[in-house]
């Protein structure tokens, strides 16, 4: 890090001549930003030059998609915007997959990618694209900036737009020629979006009647969604849950809005949820839905979803209210604000019938596996590494079998605790997430639990971690098959392994390499020590698991099956 | 079943293919969008016919409105409203039948925009059902080309028909 940032030293007030380059640089430093990911390149060469002595913590990663990833994991850590710069063309192309990561998990983002000479624009000029149009349905905004005067407003009005209403990555376009350009700066800056307005407060009425359908219900549950997290009102949450006494199933985003060690929680519901999640639901007469949408995953079969129940649906997006599942009271607005003002309207009821029925699924059918084999389970591995982390280790996944396994068997205590791709289901999030999330929280212990084909997609940005002396760690649950894919084609193919099988490294000497800590672990005796020794490492750790082969995550609502209709309980029931 | 929504939007690049963008990636029927400037040079007015149920048409508001650059929506439904839509056609139609036509021309409140030795150019306006008609009459003399816009819409302010 260098010191005196640029234009600290300019009086306010006072118009000063400054580049396009300079205005962002400043501009970033005015919103607070001091750390960034990105990747050089010619059209963008201007702004790197000014970033070449500004205050801000710069990561390079070693593919743009790895740094939007990590800006996406930085992001959801930290509740701070994340900023990812990339040169035009295949750098801004090559961040499609994490910006459309962000937007389906809400998360926000400022992407800035360098554009072409205006003057070159739709000549099909080396190194361009259309990145607005490309970008265009994976942003929450996005704009081609033409001339120097509208850049800092450009600038203040995306992390506006980003980090309010419902989160999202923005786009800003920044052609070479507008880095370059000057233009008069220092006079007040107001944003200009006419058509951007967020309701933050949820309407009286509408919260009264819902605090009256909770008050009157026998058989509440509160369905809770990643909103509840990126509106920082876990503690709101928890107090409503207290005060009218009520149990909570959360969605993949949602992990980590309540203790799961708490008795009150469900865990998660879906297709692969708890069997008590999925039957309270089903029975439920009144379903409490916050800053969640209701997701094919979470619903399964539409027409049969939370059959007997009343649905309250809280959200800061009016466009999520009675898009899959009609909605009996909606209430727009800001989570931690209508929480706090239901929580003032529910009284405490016991509902006994109710926690006794709940109390009996959790018996029958709890979340278990088979720790009787000579194989190494590869839930064994998660169950080991949430018993030595004391279940407060900061999670990220790859996407498939390892990310359900760790959704059932790490069990969250803290918003923000696990950082995984659910809506977009992006193979290759893990390692490049927990990068981003190290470095937003240097105290904390970050693991990936990835599996052997996500973490082959962006395994390279391992240099980066070493690069920067994170201490994050891997375990890679290595069963040799895309273990999803294979699962479903078990299931639905015929056990036709079409495609779902590659030949894999030896990745503790692949991590060796690149500079990291490699180790291998086959052995189930083994497995306690090596995850000891893999937490006392302070470099970047990978822990090559060899985990049995053919294992299933269960139960498993097959798609278009009702919540209720779950395969494998009675494999589970077998391992009681 | 036909519904008229009025986006008044930003007049910006781009705001036109995020509209048609958002249409086309959520599955919803465009049956004509119109775009043009209005009283305020800051503000482009989108008028879109959509088909769909209640539950599309809702679903079709609220993403409009999420599009950062739309800064109103509404769905015209159940509205006294005045539509326009506008035509040029062009028929096969020699000296002979012309008088003919131009009665029938005048009936539908159409003009004559331009005459060639063997064809002539019509424009005609008004809602879609009177274009549709006209085409219609038209058919027997042979069609050689239409070109229409799709429909604008504006509420009636006052109670009775004019």
């Amino acid at each position: 890090m260098k010191t005196s940032p640029p234009g600290a030293q300019v009086a306010p007030g006072k118009p000063t001549l400054k580049s396009g380059a300079e205005i962002v640089v400043k501009t970033l430093l005015d919103l607070g930003v001091d750390t960034m990911f990105g990747y050089c390149g010619g059209v963008i060469l201007p702004l790197f030059d000014k970033l070449f002595d500004a205050p801000i913590r710069f990561i390079v990663p070693r593919h743009e998609q790895g740094g939007c990833h990590m800006a996406d994991g930085y992001a959801r850590a930290s509740g701070k915007v994340g900023v990812v710069v990339t040169t035009s063309g295949p750098g801004a192309c090559n961040l499609v997959t994490g910006l459309a990561t962000a937007m389906m998990d809400s998360v926000p983002l400022v992407a800035f990618t360098g554009q072409v000479r205006t003057e070159l624009i739709g000549n099909d000029a080396f190194q361009e694209a259309d990145t607005t149009g490309i970008t265009r349905p994976v942003t929450k905004y996005n704009c081609l900036v033409k001339d120097v005067r509208d850049l800092e407003r450009t600038v203040r009005e995306a992390f506006h737009i980003a980090s309010t209403g419902r989160p999202g990555p923005v786009v800003i376009d920044l052609p070479v020629d507008v880095e370059v350009a000057k233009c008069e700066t220092g006079g007040p800056v107001a944003l200009d979006l006419p058509g951007y307005r967020v309701r933050t407060k949820g309407h009286s009425r509408q919260i009264a009647m819902a605090a009256e359908a909770i008050n009157k219900s026998e058989q509440p549950v509160l369905y809770v969604g990643g909103g509840v997290i990126a509106a920082n009102a876990s503690e709101a949450l928890r107090a409503l849950a207290d005060k009218s006494n009520l149990p909570v199933t959360m969605t993949l985003m949602g992990l980590g809005t309540f203790d799961q060690t708490r008795p009150q929680s469900l865990d998660m519901l879906g297709m692969h949820g708890a069997a008590y999640a999925n039957y309270a639901v089903q029975e439920a007469d009144l379903l409490i839905a916050i800053g969640a949408r209701f997701d094919d995953r979470v619903t399964g079969k539409l027409a049969s979803f939370a059959p007997k129940a009343k649905v309250i649906h809280i959200d800061i997006d009016p466009a999520s209210i009675s898009k899959n599942v009609q909605v009996d009271i909606p209430v727009v607005g800001d989570a931690g604000q209508i929480l706090e003002e239901l929580t003032g309207l529910v009284e405490h009821r016991p509902r006994q019938a109710w926690f006794d029925k709940i109390a009996q699924w959790k018996q029958r059918y709890p979340l278990v596996y088979d720790r009787t084999t000579s194989t190494i389970k590869p839930q064994y591995v998660i169950d080991e590494v949430w018993r030595q982390t004391q279940g407060e280790a900061t999670i990220t996944t790859g996407v498939g079998q390892h990310q359900m396994w760790t959704s059932q068997f790490y069990r969250f205590k803290h918003p923000r605790q696990l950082i995984t791709s659910g809506g977009l289901g992006t193979m290759g999030f893990g390692l490049p997430a927990a990068i981003g999330a190290q470095i937003a929280r240097p105290e904390a212990t970050v693991i990936d639990i990835d599996g052997d084909h996500s973490f082959n997609m962006t395994l390279t940005e391992l240099s980066t971690a070493v690069e920067h002396k994170l201490p994050i760690k891997v375990c890679i649950l290595n069963n040799g098959y895309m273990g999803m894919v294979r699962q479903w084609q078990e299931l639905f193919y015929g056990r036709r392994y079409s495609k779902s099988y590659l030949s894999n490294p030896d990745y503790a000497a692949v991590a060796v390499a690149l500079g990291a800590v490699g180790m291998t672990c086959d052995k189930k005796d083994d497995l306690p020590r090596t995850i000891e020794q893999m937490l006392a490492q302070t470099r970047p750790c990978v822990v090559d698991f060899r985990v049995e082969r053919e294992e299933n995550v269960w139960p498993m609502v097959p798609s278009g099956k009702s919540l209720d209709e779950m395969n494998g309980l009675d494999i589970l029931e077998r391992l009681i | 079943m036909k519904h008229i929504i009025n986006a008044l939007v930003e007049n910006k690049p781009g705001v036109l293919a995020h509209v048609a963008g958002m249409f086309a990636a959520r599955g919803f029927n465009i049956d004509s969008l119109v775009v043009g400037r209005t009283e305020d040079p800051n503000l482009s007015r989108m008028t879109i016919v959509v088909l769909g149920d209640d539950r599309v048409l809702e679903q079709v508001r609220k993403q409009l409105a999420k599009i950062i650059p739309v800064v109103k929506v509404q769905d015209y439904a159940g509205q006294a409203l005045v539509t326009r839509n506008l035509m040029l056609i062009t028929i096969a139609a020699g000296p002979e039948k012309r008088t003919e036509l131009f009665a029938m021309i005048e009936m539908f409140r159409g003009h004559v925009v331009d005459i060639a030795q063997k064809s002539l150019m019509i424009e005609v306006s008004g809602p879609e059902s009177k274009i549709e008609a006209f085409i219609d009459v038209c058919r027997p003399y042979g069609i050689k080309s239409v070109a229409r816009t799709g429909t604008i819409a504006m509420p009636r302010q006052a109670k009775t028909e004019l």
